[in-house]
């Protein structure tokens, strides 16, 4: 899903600095990059290479052991570490690289809620063998999991459908809202037993769309929900 | 030494804004958790810890088979080196 491709991300990398670097100097440095920063991709990666703004939401140097240095950082998506090492080498005067990089987070998955392939192939065999679901409903998790990280909007019973089918959700739909919605901003259209309908831009914030009487208050713009779960309850306009 | 500066959207603190209050028929849909095991997987998620070594469609591939899925798709990995 695209949803998770855009959501933030968290990282546990080592940069290795080219000279011996006063530990107190290489943590004043680093605590620069948080923040909004600029970056243009390195030669080696998959996008267009203009300079791009970019939020280091934070940065945690967990340990420096001589020229290594080890640390956590929380960033936008889109942000490459490696460029970070390299610009802090830049900084610092002496040049550093990225020796190694593991992504801890992606929008709401984290490390250690993750499931290996062996642990894939014993949860299936539990519940293909011996009937057991526990352990491949640990693996596997519903689907609204992956919406976590965004504001949601829940809706009526009669507005699924409508939505299910491609109508961009109105006023009088909506029940209840999450704060933080920006006009513009991703939204999880929500039913109120909390399955996933659809992913909508908000025309409004968190506020004017529980004021709003009338008028549409999100554009669908991805349906997850299959048509027909909930009951036809709209006509067609005209 | 942790350095916050921006709150990450992880750590967003939300709340929820009552505009009306309306139950939700039994009869149709299904709280997420409560889904028949094929239907929960179908509509499922599954995050990895990818091995390194085969690249992520190839694991996308075998998860498929082992779940018996006919869709699914990757959300992304680390990409190129």
């Amino acid at each position: 899903m695209t949803a998770l491709l855009t959501a933030g991300k968290e990282y546990v990398a080592v940069m290795r600095l080219h000279e011996p670097v006063d530990e107190e100097r290489v943590r004043e440095v680093m605590a620069e990059f948080v923040g909004t920063i600029y970056q243009r991709p390195p030669l080696r990666s998959s996008v267009k290479r203009r300079v791009r703004k970019r939020r280091i939401y934070y940065l945690d140097v967990l340990e420096v052991d001589g020229q290594d240095v080890l640390f956590r950082v929380g960033c936008e998506a889109g942000v490459y570490v490696r460029k970070i090492c390299f610009d802090v080498g830049e900084v610092l005067g002496c040049g550093a690289h990225m020796r190694e990089l593991r992504r801890t987070r992606a929008g709401p998955f984290v490390e250690d809620e993750c499931a290996t392939m062996h642990d894939l192939v014993e949860a299936v065999m539990a519940w293909r063998e011996d009937g057991d679901e526990r352990l491949i409903r640990n693996v596997v998790k519903p689907m609204e999991k992956a919406l976590d990280h965004l504001p949601k909007i829940y809706i009526r019973d009669s507005a699924v459908d409508a939505v299910c089918h491609g109508a961009h959700l109105a006023a009088p739909g909506v029940l209840s809202v999450e704060t933080g919605i920006t006009p513009g901003g991703l939204v999880a259209v929500m039913t109120q037993k909390g399955e996933a309908v659809a992913l909508a831009k908000a025309l409004m914030t968190s506020e004017q769309i529980v004021e709003a009487q009338h008028g549409l208050v999100a554009k669908t713009e991805r349906v997850l929900m299959p048509r027909g779960v909930y009951p036809r309850m709209w006509r067609t306009r005209g | 030494m942790l350095v916050v500066v921006l709150e990450a959207p992880w750590m967003v603190r939300r709340e929820l804004l009552v505009k009306a209050e309306e139950g939700t028929n039994p009869a149709y849909g299904c709280e997420p958790e409560s889904r028949p095991i094929e239907t929960y997987i179908e509509f499922g998620v599954a995050a990895i810890d990818k091995p390194p070594g085969p690249t992520s469609h190839e694991v996308t591939a075998w998860v498929k088979r082992i779940l018996g899925v006919r869709r699914a798709g990757h959300g992304g990995t680390l990409g190129t080196p």
